[in-house]
């Protein structure tokens, strides 16, 4: 399929333009991700972005196994934000089976999944940096935070990467003392760490002429192609299901959601920044505010929901991450559907790069934060 | 001459004349000249080895890292290592490059960054060759490595390559311009083009109607003049923020994307060789080279250790604003030198020129 597409393009050309294939190995591509431009010089006519190359039938697999497996796999999508996907499946199962979900859970998941969120803002920023043509030093000082998250991620669930630690009717382990203790000396030094991320670039010129008026993306378009997240936040539309859309207990919380109005690359790391600094809010609240009791609500041994179907959606970090599960009573689901932000986020990418240059192509891409393991499953 | 302050130069003046001494005049001139290249070149190699090792430990502290620690005291002999994993690798030629243009390039780039040391002085009289047009000579020098590039990015036969040997074409040509305006200053105020001449007119320094001519980086037109001089030679050795010829993010390796094992080393030795080389001229035109700290004292301690602090310094500066930066765009770069680099140095060379005409006229020198 990929050679056709590149012939394709190649047979369209005229004689001054020349086709460059960028990736699936390429080092900003983030992941198997492959671009097939068509350039007039250094500037973009055509894009062909071709996907799949990661794919590893997640959704399939999910219908194979019970819901409990199910968990598993969401932790291998968005492998930088694993809890947000946990938790959206988490949730679709809950409503599918009408399961109750405990005070003391509910805010372990609020903490868990803002931190998560940090964490990923923390490798968007960076690698943008990087994109940009930092010589990885935004990148490592992200990378130096984002290490204390994951070591309170072994702290809960015991692993730092794939933890599946929000499950169907609650968590899967309790929070230590520890973790709280840990937990609160991090947020309080984050606010001074985020500072940081922002002298190197937010105000720095060559920073500002290489992402302002880079990849604008319109409000209009945004909602044409459903487009979410912190991109649809750039592009000035005040759309976060946390608000929109309630779950858990996030009505409790006193945050704001940061909307930019330029639409464009630095609108949408502005949005980074400041969700970072939100979500600092949000763990600071409900660090003080987490009260004892049970972490799992009442289940069955054998979840077996009854039939019928339910979506449930979540924010995730790189926008709306839901889950579509038809369930026909038995042990696994009949149908396992996800929404994954990164890949929809996706669609608008060839239209935003035609006429920029081939730098800003790698801009715009850093800029939407995609994750290959969500984008093809 | 007295060896205690200049020890490189009584080594050479004793070695000069132990050869006059044994054999005729036009041999003894020969042996010292290729004594002298032979030297340089092997000097110019170890500091290069050391600068890798350098910037790897200053980028690393700066990004809160610990760099290389592991082989020799302090991880010295990491690029030790890494030259001796290099020089042992296999000797790929890509099936379809243009193999001469391809082999050739390399060679020429190195070359042309270890050429411009011919002229660069160290010391009082150890200046490899003393030519009256030392600062032609380097200007020209700078200008032979976009050769070299657009050989590697045309015979590659890489799309990669070719993008940036054509982003190098055009970069170091726009850059020279603005560089060669800079490097006139000096020029104009010490009234010779020679190097040692540039030296040693800031050195003892004479007085232009009240403003001491001591190092030009302490007259305003030679500041001025510095940060130009110093912008461009970070375009001409395509270091960050200029770095688009081997942008990692856009265009992997960018010309030397089809390289590997020594050929590749050979690009990353002229790299540092070239940052190694625009230091120390920055530090020679506008630093004073080898003068003291103290004006109007020639002779204070060994002047290679003066060469060689202010030439550090200035790598130094190149290494932080690698760690610093990000990279600009392409037609950004082309647009900053030829809309605001190209006009300051023509006007700060008119206001050199006119200030040292008015102060000739009507102050009298001191």
């Amino acid at each position: 399929m990929s050679e056709g597409v590149a012939i394709e393009i190649l047979e369209s050309g005229s004689p001054h333009e020349m086709t460059l294939n960028m990736g699936p190995q390429h080092p900003s591509t983030h992941g198997v991700f492959r671009l097939i431009m068509q350039l007039d010089g250094e500037t973009v006519v055509g894009v062909k972005p071709v996907m799949g190359y990661l794919h590893r039938s997640t959704e399939k697999l999910g219908e194979a196994r019970t819901y409990v497996q199910g968990t598993v796999l969401t932790d291998r999508m968005d492998y930088l934000s694993p809890m947000t996907t946990n938790w959206a499946y988490a949730l679709t199962i809950e409503r599918l089976a009408g399961l109750e979900v405990p005070e003391r859970a509910e805010y372990i998941r609020v903490i868990v999944s803002e931190l998560s969120r940090i964490a990923s803002h923390q490798v968007a920023i960076g690698t943008f940096g990087a994109d940009v043509g930092t010589w990885f030093t935004p990148l490592v000082y992200c990378f130096r935070e984002r290490e204390e998250i994951l070591d309170l991620f072994m702290l809960c669930a015991g692993v730092r990467m794939n933890p599946s630690y929000i499950r169907f009717g609650g968590v899967a382990r309790d929070l230590t003392d520890e973790f709280i203790e840990q937990a609160k000396v991090f947020i309080e030094k984050m606010p001074r760490k985020i500072d940081e991320y922002e002298t190197l670039l937010t105000k720095n010129e060559i920073f500002l002429a290489r992402t302002k008026g880079i990849g604008m993306l319109p409000p209009d378009m945004c909602k044409e192609y459903s487009v979410t997240g912190p991109i649809a936040r750039g592009s000035g539309i005040a759309y976060d299901i946390r608000r929109a859309e309630p779950y858990g207990i996030y009505d409790r919380f006193d945050y704001e959601v940061p909307v930019q109005y330029g639409g464009d690359a630095y609108a949408r790391y502005l949005v980074r920044i400041a969700e970072m600094r939100e979500s600092v809010k949000i763990v600071r609240q409900a660090l003080r505010d987490i009260p004892a009791g049970e972490i799992k609500g009442r289940q069955p041994k054998v979840l077996r929901p009854p039939k019928g179907e339910a979506y449930a959606r979540i924010e995730g970090p790189k926008g709306e991450i839901g889950f579509y599960l038809i369930s026909d009573g038995s042990t696994s689901p009949y149908r396992y559907k996800v929404r994954a932000p990164s890949y929809i986020n996706l669609t608008v990418l060839s239209q935003l790069t035609i006429g920029h240059k081939v730098a800003d192509a790698v801009v715009i891409l850093g800029s939407f934060d995609i994750v290959m393991g969500e984008v093809d499953r | 001459m007295n060896p205690l302050s200049n020890p490189v130069g009584a080594i050479a003046t004793g070695l000069d004349g132990l050869l006059r001494s044994l054999m005729p005049d036009w041999l003894a001139s020969t042996l010292m000249a290729l004594i002298g290249a032979g030297l340089i070149a092997v000097v110019v190699s170890l500091v290069v080895i050391l600068l890798v090792w350098m910037e790897r430990k200053i980028i690393a502290r700066m990004q809160d890292r610990y760099g290389p620690n592991r082989v020799g005291p302090f991880g010295l002999l990491q690029s030790v290592a890494d030259a001796i994993k290099l020089l042992s690798k296999e000797d790929i030629v890509p099936a379809r490059v243009d193999k001469v243009i391809w082999a050739l390039s390399p060679i020429l780039v190195l070359a042309a960054a270890l050429m411009a040391w011919a002229v660069i002085p160290w010391s009082p009289g150890v200046v490899p060759s003393n030519i009256n047009v030392g600062v032609l000579f380097i200007l020209s020098m700078g200008s032979l490595p976009v050769i070299g590039v657009v050989m590697a990015g045309w015979g590659s036969n890489n799309k990669y390559a070719l993008l940036g040997g054509m982003r190098s074409a055009a970069q170091l040509v726009s850059y020279e311009i603005p560089g060669v305006l800079a490097a006139l200053v000096p020029v104009m105020l010490a009234g010779t083009m020679s190097m040692t001449g540039i030296v040693e007119a800031q050195e003892m320094p004479t007085r232009i109607g009240g403003i001491h001519n001591w190092w030009f980086i302490f007259t305003p037109w030679g500041f001025v003049a510095f940060i130009i001089f110093m912008i461009s030679g970070i375009a001409e050795t395509n270091r960050t923020p200029f770095d688009l010829i081997e942008a990692e993010s856009e265009l992997a390796a960018g010309f030397h994307t089809e390289y590997s094992g020594m050929r590749f080393a050979l690009f990353f030795l002229a790299e540092y060789a070239n940052i190694f080389a625009v230091s120390a001229i920055g530090a020679t035109l506008f630093m004073g080279g080898w003068a003291g700290p103290i004006p109007f004292v020639p002779s204070f301690g060994p002047g290679i250790l003066f060469f060689l602090a202010k030439t550090f310094l200035l790598i130094f500066i190149f290494m932080w604003i690698r760690s610093t930066l990000p990279r600009l765009r392409y037609d950004q770069l082309m647009n900053f030198a030829w809309k605001r680099l190209l006009p300051a140095g023509l006007v700060i060379v008119g206001v050199t020129a006119t200030w040292i005409t008015t102060a000739n006229a009507f102050i009298p020198r001191v």
